[in-house]
């Protein structure tokens, strides 16, 4: 064993310190921490009001925690609390090195502007200017989700769930972020429609190498695409682990209950 | 060359227990020890419910152990699966630490050529060298063409568990677990899978298995281990 063969540990993209966060007298987020690494896919799970949307809206730069720390390695700073830079530059970083799908298009889109200036939107935010280079790119970027570039011009209101999902990936990947915050992207869609979503989402990670952060209520879900899992209950994450070790064998007497309340077909 | 064991079980306890059943608590096994070096494949004996499957898991990180740990030598260092971090383990699965199983896991909507190269793309390995080795390996193991451009959903058991073992076999894994991977496939087929593992021990695999077929595990094992030895008392 020589100092070559030596792994360098890789540093973690986004740290997470004791986070908490109350809302008078309900406690949504008790003394979380974890790290989350460059390429990882990271599920947060558990029930309606268990604290998952609010854990992933205080590490989305979202929402201010009361105690704790959100550190992301920023290109320029490296590891840096966000909500200790000042306002624009936290905004700028989130545009520039983040995305964030939403579970309902109607946060994450303009219904009403056409698709290719939802798509091509985050091109513009960082000083793009050229318009047919941008053209080509948000073309470019229809097809990699699967979306017929007929539609280019078309609004999204008038696009089916599915569609509307696929313009939102494109839109908060086209920019090359490192780290994408989804909060149920395939929660409301047909169950077939939901199967080719998460095919290309899962694709999309890989190839990209893109650290995602996935909240969930769907274990079959996870299972497809997170790598590890935290489990959350009242505002506690009770277990964390690799996702099938969650799954086939929980510890925690609510995990054992939640991956056993799902129905097998 | 170094003889270094592969793996490197120690003191290893297993004990499940049922919260949601009154807190049964059903012991598996305690104390286990079972070193495996390169070129070695330790067979796994005992009746079923001993805990061969149990352990098999334990070691690739897939059910969490009571006691004791899992090392795997990888890149050179020993990684103790069992207190690793999960990009780690997951790390050393992607590169070194390979499971077979008798069933299918994979997303049933992705063309079969496309799931066997899905290993080598990951590891980084380009396109065309990955269709290439794929075509080749699905080929070996006299997986019809006209398959390949098909999801596996609709297949026969046999040939789902041919999709299953190229996947497994294509990324040539210095530390394999096998959990009878011979379990659905006819006696022709069998063989193929007999032949890939014994060029994967000649390379300097290590492996443990579970095989219910005498043949296939009097034809690959170099050694027996009995898991009852470390039966944990109930």
């Amino acid at each position: 064993m020589n100092a070559m063969s030596q792994i360098v540990e890789p540093l973690p993209l986004l740290r997470v310190t004791r986070l908490t966060k109350a809302f008078g007298p309900v406690v949504a987020c008790r003394n979380i921490s974890f790290d989350l690494y460059p390429g990882e896919v990271l599920g947060i799970v558990g029930e309606s009001g268990s604290g998952k949307t609010t854990l992933l809206n205080c590490i989305s730069g979202r929402m201010q925690p009361d105690e704790g720390e959100v550190a992301f390695a920023t290109r320029r700073l490296g590891l840096t609390d966000i909500y200790n830079l000042p306002e624009p530059d936290r905004r700028r970083m989130q545009r520039e090195e983040w995305g964030f799908v939403h579970q309902s298009a109607r946060e994450g889109l303009r219904m009403r502007a056409t698709a290719s200036a939802n798509v091509a939107e985050p091109l513009m935010n960082m000083g793009g200017r050229h318009y047919g280079r941008m053209r080509a790119e948000t073309e470019r970027w229809f097809n990699r989700v699967e979306l017929d570039p007929a539609r280019l011009d078309g609004q999204p209101r008038l696009f089916s769930g599915g569609m509307q999902q696929r313009v939102q990936i494109a839109r908060n990947l086209i920019h090359g972020p490192r780290m994408v915050f989804m909060d149920e992207p395939t929660g409301g869609l047909d169950v077939s429609v939901q199967a080719r979503l998460l095919d290309l989402m899962r694709e999309l990670v890989r190839d990209l190498g893109l650290a995602v952060v996935l909240v969930t209520h769907d274990m079959a879900v996870a299972r497809l695409l997170a790598d590890r899992l935290l489990v959350m209950k009242q505002g506690d994450v009770v277990e964390s682990g690799l996702t099938d070790q969650v799954l086939d064998d929980p510890q925690h007497p609510y995990s054992q209950l939640l991956v056993s309340s799902v129905l097998q077909i | 060359m170094h003889n270094e064991p592969l793996i490197v079980v120690e003191d290893l306890g297993k004990t499940f227990v049922l919260h949601n059943a009154a807190g049964a608590a059903i012991p598996v096994f305690q104390g286990l020890r079972l070193d495996v070096g390169p070129g070695e494949c330790v067979v796994l004996a005992g009746e079923s419910g001993v805990g061969k499957s149990t352990l098999m898991r334990s070691i690739y990180g897939n059910y969490l152990p009571t006691s004791g740990g899992v090392r795997v030598l990888h890149d050179g260092a020993y990684v103790d699966i069992t207190r690793a971090e999960p990009h780690r383990v997951l790390e050393v699965r992607r590169r070194t630490l390979g499971y077979v199983s008798q069933f299918l896991r994979v997303i049933p909507r992705i063309p079969t050529l496309q799931l066997v190269m899905e290993p080598l793309l990951e590891n980084g390995v380009a396109e065309d060298e990955a269709r290439e080795r794929a075509s080749a390996l699905l080929t070996d193991l006299r997986l019809p063409r006209a398959h390949w451009d098909l999801p596996p959903a609709t297949f026969s058991g046999g040939e789902q568990q041919r999709v299953n073992i190229a996947r497994s076999f294509i990324r040539e894994y210095p530390v394999l677990l096998l959990d009878e991977p011979t379990a659905s496939l006819d006696a022709e087929n069998r063989a193929i899978v007999v032949s890939l593992i014994r060029r994967a021990l000649a390379k300097g695999a290590a492996m443990i298995g579970i095989f219910h077929d005498h043949d296939v595990r009097d034809a690959v094992a170099t050694r027996l281990f009995e898991v009852v030895q470390f039966k944990a008392a109930a």
